[in-house]
C-alpha cells in the first residue's frame, strides 16, 4: 500500500475512534481542574450509553431522523444529573473522591443492566434503528489530499468532539468562569477569600464532566456498539482518564492524547499492510498504545503537573 | 459527624450498586430485589415434590454468569429444557428448573443445591462450570451431570460439545458463493482452540468452493470490544473483502455497525456479515435492507433435549464426550435472509452438507488440519 493510502485509512479511523474519548476526557479536565478527581468517567459513559440507546429505541418512531441527536442531548442531561451524586459525595460531604468515583462506576453499570432487565426483559437491548452513520462533508471532501483525510468517512459527531475540545479550551482559559474554575482547583482558600463560591464552582465542574461523559458514552453507543449490554463500555472511560493526565489536564492536550490512542489502535490493525510494521507480531502492535502511554508519562513529555488542590475537599476556614 | 453519616451513605450506595448489578442479569423479571429469593423459593418447592415423588425423572440446569436470558447458549439450553418438560408433562420448578449464577462463586453452591433437591440430571451450561461440575460430580456419584461446550472427566458426566467447524464450513461455502471480489474475511474473538475451530472450518469451506478466494483473518483479542470489531471490519471492507464471518460475541456488534455504515452511504455496495451462535438477522437490519447474509446457529436446546431423553430412558451417556454436528441438526445455517441467500447458494450449502454428513469430507478443526486440508484440494 502506498503511503498516502495508508494515511487515508488510518487517519479517519483514528479520529472516528477517538471521538468518544475526546468528549469524555475534556469533561474530565473540567472536573479535575476544579480539584475533584473523577474516576467515575467510566460510569458516566455507561450512563450515557444506556440513556442514549434507551432513548433512541423509545422515541425512534416519533422523532425520525432527529432521534440520535436528541438522544445524545438526553444522555448529556441525565448523566449530568447522575454526576451530582459524585459532587454531593466529594464536595459537600468531603468523601474520598476516588472511592466516590468507583461507586459511580458500580452504580451506573448496575442501574443500567437492572433497568434493561426490567424494561426489556432481557440482558441486553435491541439494536437501534437509527445510529449515526459516517458521511462525506459536502464540497470539503472533494479537496485533494485534505478531503479524503479529514472530510470523508467520518461521523458528524467526530467533528462535534473536536469542536467541543476547542470550546472547552476557550472556556477554561479565556473566560472569567474558567479562571475561577482553575483557581478553585489550585488554591481554593485564596479563591474563597476573593469571593468565589468554591462549592458551587466544583458542582458545576463535576456536572460538566457528567454531561461530557454522557455525550461520549452515547456517541460510542450510537456509532459503534449500537445496543446496550454489560459489554458496551469496557474501559473507554479509563482510557479517557489516561488521556486527561497524558494531556496534562489541558483540553487540547486531552484531544491530542485521545487522538493518539485512536491512531495507535488503528495502526495496530492496519499495521499488517504497512511495509515496515508487517514483520512485527500483531500482539506488540496491539499493546503499543499502552506502552507508549506509560513511556510518555514516565518522562518523555515532561512532568505532568496536576492541579494543586486535586483530591482535597475544601473546608472553609481551615488552613 | 458529617463524615460518618456520609460513609454510611456511601456504603449503602455501593451496596445498592452491587444488588442492582446482580439483578441486572436477573431472572424472570419478577421484582426488584427478589433475584436471589426467587430461585430460592422455587428451589424449596422442587425439593418437596422431588423427594415426595421419588421415582419420577427430573432435570435442572445451572447457568453461567450470562444468565438465562442471554440471547445465547444459556437461553437456548433453557428453551431446550422447557421443551423437554412440556413434551413429558413435567412441571416447571418440579420436573425441570434452572439456577442462575451471578458470579463464578455461585457454581458450586447452585450445583450442590440442585443435587440435594433430588434432580436426576443436572446441566452445567458453559465451559466456565467445568471445574465445579467435576468437583460436585465426584461427590455425588448417584446423580448424573452434563456439561455444555466443554469436556469434563467423570463416569457420571456427559460432555456436550459441538462441531462448530462443520457449521463454519457451510458459512464459508455461503461466503464463497456470495463474494464478488473473491476476497472474504474472518473476525475472531480470542485467539484460542475454540475460535480456531471456527476459523479452520470457515477457511476450508471458502477454499473448497474456490481455491483462489483470499481470506483475511484477524482477532480482536476480546469478546467485548465492539470498537475493535468495527476497526477490523472497516479495514477488511476497505481492503476489498465483501463478506465477513465473525465469531466474536459482542465484538461482532462493531462488524455489523461497519457493514451497515457502508450500506447506508451506498445501498448498492456488496457488503455482508455472517453471524454466529444464533440467528443474527435482527442485528443486520438497515431500513428495508439487511446485511446479515446468514448465521451459523448452534442449537444447544437440541443437544440438551437429546441428552435428557437418553437419561430418562436409562441410557445416560456417562463419561462420554458427545459431539453434536450437522447430522443431529444441532448445527445449522440460518435461512432468514431469503433475498440474499439465493436458491443457488442454498442448494450449494445442501450439497456440501450432504458430503459432510456422509463422511465424504472431514472438516478441519485446527490450523494444522486446515493446512493438510488445503494441500489436498
Amino acid at each position: 500500500m502506498a503511503f498516502f493510502e495508508i494515511l487515508q485509512t488510518i487517519i479517519p479511523q483514528a479520529i472516528f475512534f477517538a471521538a468518544p474519548l475526546i468528549l469524555t476526557a475534556v469533561g474530565g479536565v473540567f472536573s479535575e481542574r476544579s480539584g475533584v478527581v473523577n474516576i467515575g468517567l467510566e460510569g458516566l459513559m455507561v450512563m450515557g450509553a444506556f440513556v442514549g440507546i434507551v432513548f433512541s429505541l423509545t422515541f425512534d418512531s416519533v422523532l425520525g431522523g432527529w432521534t440520535p441527536w436528541v438522544a445524545i442531548i438526553a444522555a448529556m442531561f441525565i448523566s449530568s444529573l447522575f454526576s451530582i451524586i459524585h459532587a454531593l459525595a466529594s464536595v459537600t460531604f468531603r468523601a474520598d473522591q476516588v472511592v466516590s468515583g468507583v461507586a459511580i462506576n458500580f452504580l451506573a453499570l448496575g442501574l443500567g443492566l437492572f433497568l434493561t432487565e426490567q424494561w426489556y426483559g432481557k440482558g441486553q437491548t435491541d439494536i437501534v434503528e437509527r445510529p449515526f452513520y459516517s458521511t462525506d462533508v459536502f464540497l470539503l471532501s472533494d479537496i485533494p489530499i485534505i478531503g479524503p483525510l479529514f472530510f470523508s468517512g467520518l461521523a458528524l459527531t467526530s467533528y462535534l468532539a473536536i469542536i467541543l475540545a476547542f470550546v472547552g479550551w476557550f472556556v477554561l482559559f479565556k473566560t472569567p468562569f474558567g479562571l475561577r474554575l482553575r483557581s478553585v482547583g489550585e488554591h481554593p482558600m485564596a479563591a474563597d477569600t476573593n469571593g468565589i463560591n468554591v462549592t458551587k464552582i466544583r458542582y458545576i465542574a463535576v456536572m460538566i464532566s457528567g454531561a461530557m461523559g454522557g455525550l461520549g458514552g452515547s456517541v460510542y453507543a450510537l456509532t459503534i456498539a449500537l445496543n446496550f449490554s454489560h459489554a458496551t463500555i469496557v474501559g473507554q472511560g479509563f482510557m479517557s482518564l489516561a488521556a486527561v493526565i497524558f494531556g496534562k489536564w489541558h483540553p487540547l492536550g486531552a484531544l491530542g492524547a485521545a487522538l493518539f490512542f485512536g491512531f495507535a489502535q488503528s495502526l495496530s490493525y492496519v499495521g499488517s499492510d504497512v511495509p515496515l510494521l508487517a514483520d512485527i507480531p500483531q500482539v506488540y502492535l496491539m499493546i503499543a498504545p499502552y506502552v507508549l502511554t506509560i513511556l510518555a508519562l514516565a518522562g518523555f513529555i515532561g512532568r505532568a503537573e496536576a492541579p494543586k488542590a486535586i483530591g482535597k475537599p475544601y473546608i472553609k476556614g481551615s488552613r | 459527624m458529617k463524615i460518618k453519616k456520609f460513609m454510611l451513605m456511601l456504603t449503602l450506595l455501593l451496596a445498592l450498586g452491587m444488588v442492582l448489578g446482580a439483578c441486572g442479569s436477573g431472572d424472570e423479571g419478577s421484582g426488584s430485589d427478589s433475584g436471589g429469593e426467587d430461585t430460592e423459593n422455587s428451589g424449596s418447592d422442587g425439593s418437596d415434590s422431588g423427594s415426595a415423588e421419588g421415582g419420577d425423572f427430573s432435570v435442572a440446569m445451572v447457568t453461567d454468569v450470562g444468565g438465562v436470558d442471554d440471547k445465547s447458549f444459556n437461553q437456548s439450553a433453557w428453551e431446550g429444557l422447557q421443551a423437554f418438560g412440556e413434551e413429558h408433562g413435567l412441571e416447571e420448578d418440579e420436573g425441570y428448573d434452572y439456577a442462575q449464577s451471578e458470579s463464578d462463586a455461585d457454581y458450586n453452591t447452585n450445583l450442590n443445591r440442585l443435587v440435594r433437591q433430588g434432580y436426576n440430571l443436572i446441566y452445567g451450561i458453559g465451559y466456565l462450570l467445568q471445574p465445579a461440575i467435576e468437583e460436585v460430580a465426584s461427590q455425588y456419584p448417584d446423580t448424573n451431570f452434563s456439561i455444555v461446550d466443554s469436556v469434563a472427566e467423570g463416569d457420571n458426566i456427559a460432555s456436550i460439545t459441538f462441531k462448530e467447524h462443520q457449521g463454519s464450513f457451510l458459512a464459508g461455502v455461503a461466503a464463497a458463493h456470495k463474494t464478488e471480489s473473491n476476497h472474504v474475511g474472518f473476525v475472531g474473538g480470542v485467539d484460542g482452540d475454540l475460535i480456531n475451530k471456527f476459523e479452520a472450518g470457515y477457511i476450508a469451506g471458502v477454499k473448497s468452493v474456490n481455491k483462489d478466494i483470499e481470506v483475511d483473518v484477524e482477532y480482536a483479542g476480546s469478546f467485548a470490544a465492539s470498537d475493535k470489531g468495527k476497526l477490523i471490519a472497516s479495514n477488511m471492507y476497505s481492503g476489498g473483502a465483501d463478506v465477513i464471518y465473525h465469531a466474536s460475541g459482542a465484538t461482532g456488534n462493531g462488524v455489523f455497525a461497519q457493514a451497515k455504515d457502508i450500506k447506508n452511504n451506498n445501498p448498492d455496495e456488496n457488503v455482508w456479515v455472517i453471524g454466529v451462535d444464533r440467528d443474527q438477522h435482527e442485528e443486520g437490519a438497515i431500513g428495508d435492507d439487511n446485511v446479515t447474509l446468514t448465521s451459523m446457529v448452534k442449537r444447544v436446546d437440541i443437544a440438551v433435549q437429546d441428552v435428557s431423553q437418553q437419561a430418562m430412558d436409562g441410557e445416560f451417556p456417562g463419561g462420554e464426550v458427545l459431539e453434536y454436528g450437522l447430522g443431529d441438526e444441532a448445527i445449522s445455517i440460518a435461512r432468514t435472509n431469503e433475498e440474499a441467500l439465493t436458491e443457488e447458494i442454498t442448494t450449494a450449502i445442501e450439497e456440501w452438507k450432504q458430503k459432510i454428513t456422509n463422511g465424504d469430507i472431514e472438516v478441519p478443526s485446527t490450523r494444522d488440519e486446515l493446512k493438510e486440508f488445503e494441500s489436498s484440494l
